[in-house]
């Protein structure tokens, strides 16, 4: 063993979307935990999927085939912390294709998220600021030289680079003022079909090219000069930390509270958000340190809420229903397809995928659950692990063995091949009075192990990521 | 009142996307109409008036019977300032009665916690349907939100009745020991054992209902059956919730809204009925909103994002009629130059519903006083 079992199973939670035991046999066995890092920051050491394949295989341009095609990369991907950055950038940066009519533009904005996640915050602002899905969400298309609409200017400053409190009104005028004239244009007609690309165009004639005055610095700003200033202040830095730290570490309060919450890890937050000056805003270092960090290791317990996609795709990963492209993944995220009143289970547990709820994305952590959404969230996991036809639970089920061995055993062995699941003393001392349970069941009561899979999934600490 | 304000009950159903008040409240005497709407339109002959110059979509027949019976007050031109016709906003907006900043506690979350100030029973406050609105939603209010009320609960799949009990014995000791193991884990143990709860209170309730209303196959029939379920079955429950979605009609409306009005106003009409069946009208409110109206001038298919709209209250302690103004649709009224201009601010509504029916005290729930109407008969 090269690396800690549980310790690389969190950090795969983490930066993917959980291992399963056959890929933590394998990684313990060969790599060193900081090897597992470096190779996770550096995803160009592994292939890419095969888009064309994925695309031979989900056709179609409807929002919900999209959105399938993102949960087969993540269940898939050999690079999962370059997936996982882009969700990471979806839930800072929350465009919702509800609001209009531009469904291409919003899952482009995804797959230009895969290739921005791991560069650094100039070129995933200024990015951004060219995306025509960002820019039809937060009306920069309406911001003009004569008459601006301060939207964009507004939410980039406040929720996607400074934070509340580190910038005033007369700056957001002067950012939306850089801004004018960066709009989108629809080359091919939008209607019938709905379907056709758009893309950035900046109208000259609609910029301002007059002089701003933003964070103290003047000069004639466009909207690339505003970016390169947001890039150089240490509060965003701060932010940009305290967004990763939120995302791969431990919850912290809602974003709109972080001006008045302290942090939960003060100091951990000044380190990476060091790392992050020094390097100019690189994503791959301060990741690095942060999943190197004793606070990342140390933060394996009860510290972070699994999001449904999180839940989901852990899950999908287990059950290897979708190893390969099979239909209907979708369905996990989007009914629409199927011309369904029924909501998916995604939805229902809160997190629809590319319909975030507002501009300051979903709420996270214990805000995930409620009664609603936890007994879906079990519901799913029952129906997840019931059928033993699927690959990855017959898998599990003849790994754990017998429900007459030592219950002690099953139980430890379920968590394992669940994605070294940890759980309470409590919890554990459960699960084996319920597989004694199991095993005392009369034959014809056609109790399993796939029984104490479903009871692992269920718990309290499964809830935990 | 017939009774006292403690056994009284109210439903919210929410229209989700934005239902076109004007399609619904028809202005079908006014020139102003027909020239902005030419494709999206009710024809003068069809539709069903109520007055000289408004009458129901033709779809909404049944609205129209509980508006002659004078079960139906309909609210002309609701909504809130500074209108940015986004739905998310928009939603956030009528959820939280917050139209300035972002809030965090939903309105009948607030008025739960007020209703059940111990959280004596999970039921106080019912969602039915999926996922709990944020209207709902308030840290340390447990509110039931049921997906499906025949298998409520958690371990619904599996059949065998030894199986499930050993597996409810098992989620149940698992839950409650996580209480006191630190914030999360204490909510989340918490919210499990309010979901054993809920279903307990909840599992004989379908089995226990019967009737000879026979409400339409659609999901807000289904939804407002559920309720009419829930609610005969006393289990204290003060407020439901409900949605029914599509309203958002950008394109194509003139084809899918007739279905929309005719499923709503059957669904509410045959819930009305079934609050009579059972003697439980007096005491139930329904009131119905949707996050904005929309545009004055059509675009050809269906309607884009406007602002002032309509909501209703239905019930048989209902004064029925009009109430406050229709908004005017004279081109130079126009906010932002092609929308309606709300009348009456939705805060009022609320504060309304909340003292008068609930009597709860609406200022903090919505940060103010606001004008209200008088809906019910005293």
């Amino acid at each position: 063993m090269k690396s800690e079992r549980a310790l690389v199973a969190h950090l795969m939670r983490r930066a993917g979307f959980g291992a399963t035991p056959s890929e933590l046999d394998k990684l313990t066995m060969e790599k060193t935990y900081e090897e597992i890092v470096e190779d996770l920051v550096t995803p160009e050491r592994f292939p890419a999927l095969d888009q064309s394949f994925i695309d031979r295989y989900y056709g179609g341009e409807q929002v919900a085939v999209h959105v399938g095609k993102w949960l087969y990369r993540m269940a898939n991907t050999q690079r999962p912390l370059e997936e996982k950055m882009s969700l990471f950038l979806h839930h800072v940066f929350p465009v919702a294709w509800g609001k209009g009519e531009h469904n291409p533009s919003i899952y482009n904005e995804i797959d230009m998220f895969r290739r921005i996640g791991l560069t650094d915050i100039r070129t995933i602002l200024l990015e951004l600021s060219h995306d025509p899905a960002m820019i039809f969400w937060l009306d920069n298309n309406e911001n003009h030289k004569d008459e601006i609409n301060e939207n964009y200017g507004r939410e980039l400053l406040e929720l996607f680079s400074l934070g509340v409190g580190n910038y005033t009104e007369d700056d957001i005028k002067a950012a939306s003022r850089a801004f004018t004239g960066w709009t989108f244009r629809q080359p091919l007609s939008l209607y019938p079909s709905g379907n056709y690309p758009t893309e950035f165009e900046f109208l000259a004639d609609d910029h301002d090219y007059g002089e701003k005055i933003f964070l103290g610095e003047t000069g004639t700003f466009d909207g690339g000069d505003i970016i390169d200033i947001i890039a150089r202040q240490p509060a965003t830095a701060r932010f940009i930390s305290r967004h990763l730290y939120n995302f791969f570490v431990e919850d912290e309060a809602q974003v709109p509270s972080w001006n008045t919450e302290p942090p939960r890890n003060a100091a951990a937050i000044e380190k990476m958000a060091s790392v992050f000056t020094e390097t100019g805003g690189q994503m791959r270092p301060v990741l690095r340190e942060m999943f190197n960090s004793d606070f990342f290791k140390q933060a394996a317990d009860f510290k972070k809420v699994k999001s449904p996609t999180e839940l989901v795709v852990g899950v999908v990963r287990q059950t290897g229903e979708f190893n390969s492209p099979t239909p209907g993944i979708y369905q996990f995220a989007l009914t629409t397809l199927d011309d369904s009143e029924v909501e998916s289970t995604m939805a229902v547990m809160g997190q629809k995928l590319l319909n975030p709820p507002t501009v300051e994305g979903w709420h996270t952590g214990r805000e995930w659950i409620d009664s609603g959404t936890l007994s879906e969230r079990i519901r799913f996991v029952e129906s997840q692990f019931e059928d033993v036809s699927k690959p990855g639970v017959r898998e599990m089920v003849e790994r754990v063995g017998s429900l007459h061995d030592d219950p002690a055993h099953l139980v430890s062995r379920c968590l394992d091949l669940l994605g070294g699941v940890r759980v309470s003393r409590h919890t554990y001392d459960s699960l084996v009075e319920y597989a004694r349970g199991l095993a005392s069941m009369k034959s014809g009561e056609s109790a399993g192990v796939h029984n104490l899979l479903q009871m692992t999934a269920s718990t309290v600490d499964y809830q935990f990521e | 009142m017939a009774t006292k304000s403690a056994d009284k009950t109210l439903v919210v159903v929410q229209l989700t996307g934005g239902n076109d008040f004007m399609n619904t409240i028809v202005p079908y005497t006014n020139g102003h109409y027909y020239d902005a709407r030419n494709k999206v339109v009710m024809k003068q002959d069809e539709v069903l008036p109520i007055s000289d110059t408004l009458a129901m979509n033709p779809n909404a027949a049944p609205f129209k019977r509980l508006y002659d019976e004078g079960k139906m007050a309909i609210i002309q031109g609701i909504g809130y300032p500074n209108s940015n016709r986004s739905h998310f906003r928009g939603m956030d907006i009528w959820h939280t009665a917050e139209p300035d900043r972002v809030g965090n506690e939903g309105w009948l979350g607030q008025a739960i916690r007020e209703l059940d100030p111990n959280a004596e029973n999970v039921l106080t406050g019912v969602n039915i349907g999926m996922g709990l609105p944020r209207a709902m939603a308030v840290n340390g209010v447990p509110v039931t939100s049921v997906g499906d009320l025949e298998n409520y609960g958690v371990m619904t799949r599996l059949e065998q009745e030894r199986l499930r009990e050993k597996a409810l014995e098992a989620f149940k000791g698992i839950y409650g020991q996580a209480i006191g193991t630190g914030p999360v884990a204490d909510y989340i143990g918490q919210t499990g054992l309010d979901v054993l709860k809920g279903a307990d209170m909840l599992a004989d309730v379908a089995e226990r209902y019967e009737s000879d209303v026979e409400y339409a196959d659609n999901q807000i029939a289904k939804n407002m059956r559920d309720i009419a379920r829930v609610h005969f079955a006393d289990l204290g429950t003060r407020i439901f919730y409900t949605s029914h979605g599509g309203y958002d009609t950008h394109a194509n409306e003139m084809p899918t809204h007739p279905k929309l009005m005719n499923d709503v106003s059957g669904a509410i009409s045959d819930f009305m009925d079934d609050l009579e069946e059972h003697g439980k009208a007096d005491d139930v409110a329904v009131f119905v909103f949707t996050e904005f109206g929309r545009r004055m001038r059509d675009n050809g298919s269906g309607t884009d994002h406007g602002s002032g709209g309509g909501a209703y209250i239905f019930g048989k302690n209902v004064r029925g009629g009009l109430y406050s103004e229709y908004p005017s649709l004279d081109p130079s009224d126009w906010e932002h130059g092609e929308d309606l201009q709300h009348t009456i601010d939705f805060r009022g509504i609320y504060g309304s519903l909340l003292e008068q029916w609930l009597d709860v005290d609406a200022k903090p729930i919505v940060k103010g006083e606001y004008e209200q109407i008088s809906p019910f008969a005293n």
